[in-house]
């Protein structure tokens, strides 16, 4: 394991943005949601700092994705409050929230390049939609993203032409492209090799320090996240079942926790699916030697 | 057997009623896009660009198509004709049912079967690989910089496709009836001239392919957008996006030729 690069510390923020800054930069305070009566959040409560790289676990469809969505304003919650950068989403019109996501960037799990864009179009599109900036400018501060990715060589590529790990690293690009306070990770290290997997996790620390930005990584790879995270929240079913920094998490006493970081195949998550008993289904019952 | 009779009769309620929402999801989808349309104005490159794929790319298979259309009419024709002795009204006969129907439907449906589908399918694999979630994501409005240039590119291209359509059509029948059948050129031309009313057979083959264009382009984006995200859902909204269109340019054909033509 390739060890994780110094953390540089931030500057120190102004006195009168203190107060603003010692706000959580995402708050959910109670939240639910559910599709119809089928609920995938339940009275939800969570904190990410300004700064940090705080990583959302858990198992698949335990709700995690949803939880970005919900940051996202592209789904609302049906009870409860989410707030980011001190506005509750929920209320916001759509003005406002596309207001706010233009301080988000998000990285989809397999990337969602635009495939009839090359490289360089895909990171330039978020500055071309969303900014008037001449374009030599645009070019330059393209070329400045995809250095930081380490894929400058590739601007004129096509997402086609791209391994998983470079199309993950271009998305990456496209993501920080405006710089933004909040960046989303959905699955960041799913179907990568190693060597993609360690520059992924890497990028996502060093990013976050370098734009002095705060990340939310959610994922169920526990190897690779832990190198990078501050805080950590493992959910199952829609609730979170334990929080803490990496080393309280993973000497947690918490049956699913414990399960889950270190890979037992039964205990809170049973190995057999339920269904009737196994020796009445056989027609073995009453046949006892 | 009364059972099964309940059965059917709950089938039909509940695809008639499945079918009514639909149609309610996608009026306001459309309504959605027209409202949405005001980049397409500040920004027309984009719509440009969505004519070069559904229109300049369909331009081969409806030029080609529009010349053995308008050959065949002319043979069809020229037999017909020559038992009542008036070969001579081939040129009208060719250049009425290309202006006034062949026109306008067929190259709706060759526009539907070429340029909806893959509208169709783009925006379907757009939305399945999460890039539409994404450009959202970035506070860029899908509707307005994805649809609703394909949904004007569809509408301004059909129309142009179907007079291109029309115009090499009528060589078609020109090549068959004079050139290799012997009819008369100057009669064939001056009687097409004469019987030829601007108003009633050009400008209402145009309404009808603007109003097809509307109907193929509705579809086509709609289908997409409601596409199921998976690789069957995506396969089966193209499919739908070529029989719904096709269904709807013959019905509307219909209405529009029985409002059109009445009195002809």
């Amino acid at each position: 394991m390739s060890p994780v690069p110094p953390v540089p510390s931030l500057p120190p923020a102004p006195a009168a943005r203190a107060a603003a800054h010692a706000e959580p930069l995402v708050a959910f305070r109670g939240v639910s949601f559910g599709y119809g009566r089928r609920m995938i959040l339940e009275g939800l409560d969570l904190e990410v700092p300004r700064g940090q790289v705080v990583s959302i676990m858990g198992g698949s469809g335990c709700g995690k994705t949803t939880l970005l969505r919900l940051i996202g304003g592209a789904v609302k919650a049906s009870s409860g409050s989410v707030r980011v950068a001190g506005q509750a989403v929920e209320t916001l019109r759509r003005d406002d929230l596309y207001r706010l996501r233009r301080r988000m960037g998000m990285l989809f799990q397999f990337g969602a390049l635009f495939t009839d864009l090359s490289v360089f179009d895909n990171v330039a599109f978020p500055m071309r939609e969303r900014t008037d900036l001449p374009e030599p400018v645009i070019r330059d501060l393209v070329l400045l993203k995809l250095h930081a990715v380490g894929l400058r060589g590739a601007a004129r590529l096509m997402p086609n032409e791209l391994s998983g790990g470079m199309a993950r690293r271009v998305a990456l690009a496209r993501a920080i492209a405006l710089d933004p306070e909040l960046i989303m990770y959905d699955e960041p290290f799913t179907g990568l090799d190693p060597i993609s997997l360690a520059v992924i996790s890497n990028l996502i620390r060093t990013l976050n320090v370098a734009l002095g930005a705060t990340s939310i990584v959610v994922t169920h790879d526990v190897r690779e996240s832990m190198r990078i995270l501050d805080y950590c929240y493992l959910m199952a079913e829609g609730r979170i079942v334990a929080r803490g920094t990496p080393d309280e998490i993973l000497a947690s006493d918490q049956p699913y926790a414990r399960q889950f970081f270190h890979g037992g195949i039964d205990g809170a998550v049973p190995f057999h699916y339920p269904g009737a008993d196994y020796r009445t289904e056989l027609g073995l019952a009453g046949h006892d030697r | 057997m009364i059972d099964r009779g309940l059965l059917t009769v709950r089938g039909a309620g509940r695809s008639t009623i499945d079918g009514v929402l639909r149609l309610g999801y996608a009026t306001r989808f459309l309504w959605l896009t027209l409202t949405h349309s005001l980049t397409c104005l500040q920004r027309p490159r984009l719509v440009v660009r969505e004519i070069y794929f559904s229109g300049v790319l369909s331009l081969v298979i409806v030029l080609v198509s529009g010349l053995f259309v308008g050959m065949v009419l002319a043979l069809q024709g020229y037999q017909t004709l020559r038992t009542y002795g008036s070969e001579s009204a081939l040129g009208v006969l060719v250049a009425l049912s290309l202006l006034r129907e062949l026109g306008p439907v067929i190259s709706a449906l060759l526009f539907a079967s070429r340029a909806g589908s893959a509208v169709t399918a783009e925006i379907g694999l757009m939305k399945a690989t999460e890039q539409l979630r994404a450009m959202e994501m970035m506070a860029v409005d899908p509707v307005a910089r994805v649809i609703a240039p394909r949904f004007w590119a569809g509408v301004l291209s059909l129309p142009v496709l179907s007079a291109m359509f029309t115009a090499i059509g009528i060589y078609g029948g020109y090549l068959i009836g004079v050139v290799l059948l012997g009819v008369d050129e100057g009669s064939f031309w001056s009687q097409m001239q004469n019987s030829v009313d601007f108003r009633e057979d050009v400008v209402n083959g145009m309404i009808k392919s603007l109003v097809f264009g509307v109907a193929v382009a509705w579809i086509a984006v709609f289908e997409g957008y409601d596409a199921p995200p998976t690789a069957e859902g995506v396969s089966g909204a193209t499919t739908r996006t070529v029989v719904t269109s096709a269904l709807a340019i013959l019905f509307l054909d219909y209405i529009l030729t029985s409002l059109m033509f009445r009195g002809a």
